[in-house]
C-alpha cells in the first residue's frame, strides 16, 4: 500500500518537469518521419501520373496513368528494367552476403584472439572508415583495369565485400555478445577454432549479421558511382546506374521521367519487403541485449 | 602458435573466396577479351552510344557482315559518357567505338584517345556538309570522327499564344525583344523567353550564330577567345532583358520549365532540331500548337544560324581494331539504309547530306506544319560552328558557375564572359597547351 502510493506520488512529481521534455522528442521524430517519408509519398504519386499529367497537374493530386507506365517500363528496350533489377539483387544480396561472412570471421577474431600486429589491423580498419568509398573508386578501376576484371560483376562485387565499418561493427559485437567463458569451456571441452566460430560464435553474433547484412544490403543497392565507373556494358548495370541512364539520354532525347519515377518506385519494393522480413532479427537483437545485462 | 594457424587459415579462406570468383568471373569478362585478341577471322566491336535503339540499327548491320559484330552499350548521354570514356581509355580498356559530342571530341584527341582516321575515310569528306565536316577535324587535316547528327537552332514558338497576344514572328532580336515586352505587359505571368544558365550548348549555339570563334589553332597554338566582341554582344542582350524582367531566368529541362511549356506561359524557345523530342515528351499539351521559324538575326536581311548539340562517331586510338571499327563508323553514317534508320529508330537529325531523303513526314507533334523538314532543311545550310577547345568542359562549368552568380547579383553577364574567358586560358595554361596572344 505505502509502496504504491509512493510510487503513485513519485509519478506524479516526475511527469510533470518530463511533459515539455516528452514532446519535443516525439515532434521531432514526426518531423523526421514527415522529411524521410515526403518525398517517398511524391514518389508513389508521380508514378501514377501519365506524360501528359506528370508536369501539368498538382503535385499531390494522383494521375491515372500507373498502370501505363508499369506496361511501358515493362517493355523498354525489351525488358532491360528486369535484368538491372536482377543485377541489383546479385550485387546487393551477393555482396551483402560476402561482405557479412567477411565481417562476422574478421570481427570475431580481431574481438576474441589475441596476436601480434591486432592492435595495427584494428586501427587502420578504424582509419579506412573515415576513407569515403567515393575516393576509391577511381583507384579501383584502374587496378582492376590491369587485371581485366573491370567491367565484369566481379568488378562490382568484390570491392564491397571488405567493408572497414562492418568489420568494426562485428568486433565491438562479438566483444559484446561472446562471453570469454564460454568459448574457454568450448576449448576445454576440445572444440577447434573452426567448430568454435561455427557453434559457439556465429549463432551468438547472428543478430549483429543481420544488422551489417541489412546495412551493407542497402548501401549496395543504393551505390551509383562504383558500378557507374566500373561497368561498360549496359546488361550489367545495376538499377541506378540503369536508370540514369534514362534521366541523361543526351540533348537529343528527353529524359524518361515518367519511366525513372516508376522504377524508382518499384526498385524500392524489395528493399521494403527486407525490411519487412528482417526486422523480427532485430528484435531478437534488442531483447538479447536486454536479458544479458 | 594457436593464432597464427587461425591466420592462415583465414587467409586460406580468403583466397578461396577469391579463387572462386576469378574462376567464375572469366565467363563474364571473356567477351571483351576475346575482342582484343583476334586479328584475322570475326571481330566483336563495343561501342557506347545514348542514341535510342541503336541496338536495333547495329542488328542490321551485324546480320550484313557476320565478321564484324558490333556490341552496342546504352550510356547515360553527353559529358558522364565523355568522362567514363576518357578514364576508360587511360585506364587501357575503352569500348572500340565511342559517340563524341562534337565539343568533347577536341579533349578526346588532347588525350589521345580517340584514332586519327584520315586514311579510312577519304572518300566520305563529300558526305557532309563543310560546317559539320569541320567539327570533326577541328580545322586540321586529320578526320578524328564521323559526323553522326547536327544540331541546327531554330526557334520554336507557339503559335497560338503568338496570335492572342497578337505578336508577329520575330525576325531579328530587336523584334524579339521587343515582342516579349509587349508579351509581358499584356500579362505578367507570361514570358516570351528564358535564358537558362545551365546550358552553355545553347548559349555556345546562340554565340555562333553572332559569328563568334571561341577557339581556333593558329600553328601549334590555341588560340582562345571567349570574351570576343560577338559573344558579349549576345551575353549583353540577354541580360538586358533579363535584368528588365520581360525574360525569365528558369534554366531548361527542369520541372518548372515544363510546366511552363505545358500551361502556355513560355511563349518560345531558341532550341535545336532535335526539339520535337523533348517537346513532345515535356510537354504533351502542345501538340499541334507549337511552330518553327529560323532564329531571330542580329541585323535584318542576315541569314544564320548556330548549332546546339550533335555527336560523332569516334574510334578508340587503343582499339586494336580500328580499320573494322571504322569501316563501321563510315556505314553507321554514311549508308542511305543505316539513316534512314537513324531517322526513324534513333530520332536523330543525321549530319550526312543524303540523311535529308529519310526526312520526309513531319514530326507528329508538328503534323500543322507539313514542312516541318523542308524548313529545317533550309535553316541548316545558313549554321555555322566553331572549333571546340580541348577543355571545353572546363568552360561549360566556368559558364555555369559565372551565369548562376550573374543571375543571382543581377550583375553583367559580359562580365561573366569574361570569368568564361579567364577560366579557359588559366585550365589551358596548366594543362600545358601552347597558347598564341
Amino acid at each position: 500500500m505505502a509502496v504504491t502510493t509512493r510510487a503513485v506520488a513519485t509519478r506524479r512529481v516526475l511527469k510533470r518537469p518530463l511533459r515539455p521534455y516528452g514532446v519535443a522528442p516525439t515532434a521531432i521524430l514526426l518531423l523526421g518521419a514527415v522529411y524521410c517519408l515526403l518525398p517517398v509519398s511524391w514518389v508513389l504519386v508521380a508514378a501514377t501520373k501519365s506524360k501528359a499529367e506528370l508536369f501539368s497537374t498538382s503535385t499531390f493530386a494522383p494521375g491515372t496513368g500507373l498502370m501505363a507506365n508499369l506496361a511501358d517500363l515493362a517493355a523498354y528496350r525489351g525488358g532491360v528494367f528486369w535484368l538491372w533489377m536482377l543485377n541489383t539483387l546479385v550485387y546487393a544480396g551477393g555482396g551483402a552476403l560476402l561482405s557479412t561472412a567477411v565481417s562476422a570471421v574478421s570481427g570475431y577474431t580481431l574481438a576474441k584472439y589475441r596476436f601480434r600486429g591486432r592492435n595495427l589491423i584494428f586501427n587502420v580498419l578504424i582509419g579506412g572508415i573515415l576513407v569515403p568509398s567515393v575516393v576509391l573508386a577511381i583507384p579501383q578501376y584502374v587496378l582492376f583495369s590491369s587485371i581485366g576484371l573491370a567491367g565484369s560483376y566481379w568488378s562490382v562485387l568484390l570491392p564491397q565485400i571488405l567493408h572497414p565499418y562492418s568489420i568494426y561493427l562485428a568486433r565491438v559485437y562479438a566483444g559484446a555478445a561472446i562471453p570469454d567463458s564460454l568459448l574457454e569451456a568450448g576449448r576445454i571441452d576440445g572444440a577447434g577454432h573452426w567448430l568454435l566460430l561455427r557453434r559457439v560464435a556465429l549463432p551468438l553474433m547472428l543478430p549483429g549479421m543481420v544488422t551489417i547484412f541489412l546495412f551493407q544490403f542497402v548501401a549496395i543497392w543504393n551505390n551509383f558511382l562504383l558500378p557507374f565507373i566500373m561497368l561498360g556494358d549496359d546488361h550489367t548495370f545495376p538499377l541506378t546506374v540503369g536508370l540514369y541512364t534514362l534521366l541523361a539520354a543526351g540533348a537529343n532525347q528527353p529524359a524518361l521521367y515518367n519511366l525513372i519515377i516508376t522504377g524508382a518506385l518499384v526498385s524500392l519494393i524489395p528493399l521494403i519487403a527486407l525490411f519487412l522480413t528482417m526486422q523480427r532479427y532485430w528484435r531478437t537483437d534488442l531483447s538479447s541485449g536486454a536479458v544479458k545485462s | 602458435m594457436r593464432s597464427g594457424r587461425l591466420a592462415v587459415a583465414g587467409a586460406a579462406v580468403l583466397a578461396l573466396a577469391l579463387s572462386a570468383g576469378c574462376s567464375s568471373g572469366s565467363q563474364e569478362s571473356a567477351a571483351p577479351t576475346a575482342a582484343q585478341t583476334s586479328a584475322a577471322g570475326p571481330v566483336t566491336l563495343t561501342y557506347w552510344s545514348w542514341v535510342p535503339n541503336m541496338d536495333k540499327i547495329v542488328a542490321v548491320w551485324n546480320k550484313a557482315h557476320p565478321d564484324i559484330q558490333v556490341n552496342v552499350s546504352k550510356q547515360a548521354g553527353g559529358d558522364d559518357a565523355a568522362a567514363k570514356f576518357l578514364t576508360a581509355a587511360k585506364a587501357g580498356n575503352p569500348p572500340d567505338l565511342i559517340q563524341a559530342e562534337y565539343q568533347m571530341l577536341p579533349s578526346f584527341v588532347a588525350a589521345d584517345a580517340v584514332a586519327d582516321l584520315t586514311s579510312g575515310t577519304a572518300q566520305v569528306k563529300g558526305e557532309f556538309g563543310e560546317g559539320v565536316w569541320g567539327l570533326v577535324t577541328l580545322g586540321t587535316d586529320a578526320v578524328y570522327a564521323i559526323p553522326q547528327d547536327s544540331g541546327p537552332m531554330m526557334l520554336y514558338y507557339r503559335k497560338d499564344l503568338f496570335e492572342k497576344f497578337g505578336v508577329e514572328v520575330p525576325k531579328t532580336w530587336d523584334e524579339y525583344a521587343e515582342a516579349a515586352r509587349a508579351v509581358h505587359k499584356a500579362d505578367p505571368k507570361v514570358y516570351l523567353g528564358t535564358f537558362s544558365s545551365k546550358d552553355p550548348g545553347s548559349f555556345a549555339g546562340l554565340a555562333q550564330q553572332a559569328g563568334a570563334q571561341w577557339w581556333s589553332i593558329q600553328g601549334e597554338s590555341w588560340k582562345v577567345a571567349i570574351d570576343d566582341a560577338a559573344t558579349k554582344k549576345v551575353a549583353d542582350y540577354w541580360g538586358g532583358l533579363v535584368k528588365e524582367g520581360v525574360i525569365d531566368d528558369q534554366p531548361y529541362f527542369t520541372p518548372e520549365w515544363n510546366k511552363a511549356l505545358n500551361d502556355g506561359t513560355l511563349l518560345t524557345w531558341p532550341s535545336a532540331v532535335w526539339g520535337p523530342g523533348v517537346l513532345s515528351s515535356n510537354a504533351p499539351k502542345g501538340k499541334g500548337k507549337w511552330e518553327i521559324a529560323p532564329l531571330p538575326q542580329w541585323s535584318a536581311g542576315e541569314n544564320a544560324t548556330g548549332f546546339w548539340g550533335g555527336s560523332s562517331t569516334a574510334v578508340a586510338q587503343k582499339s586494336p581494331n580500328q580499320a573494322a571499327a571504322t569501316q563501321f563508323a563510315t556505314w553507321l553514317n554514311t549508308d542511305p539504309e543505316a539513316l534512314s534508320l537513324l531517322v526513324t529508330e534513333g530520332a536523330v537529325y543525321p549530319a550526312a547530306t543524303k540523311g535529308g531523303a529519310a526526312l520526309t513526314s513531319a514530326p507528329d507533334y508538328f503534323s500543322n506544319q507539313p514542312d516541318f523538314w523542308q524548313q529545317t532543311a533550309a535553316i541548316s545550310a545558313t549554321a555555322r560552328g566553331f572549333t571546340f577547345g580541348p577543355d571545353v568542359n572546363v568552360t561549360y562549368n566556368a559558364f555555369k558557375d559565372a551565369f548562376d552568380k550573374a543571375l543571382q547579383n543581377g550583375s553583367s553577364f559580359s562580365d561573366a564572359v569574361g570569368v568564361m574567358q579567364e577560366t579557359t586560358v588559366a585550365d589551358m595554361q596548366k594543362s600545358g597547351f601552347q597558347l598564341a596572344r
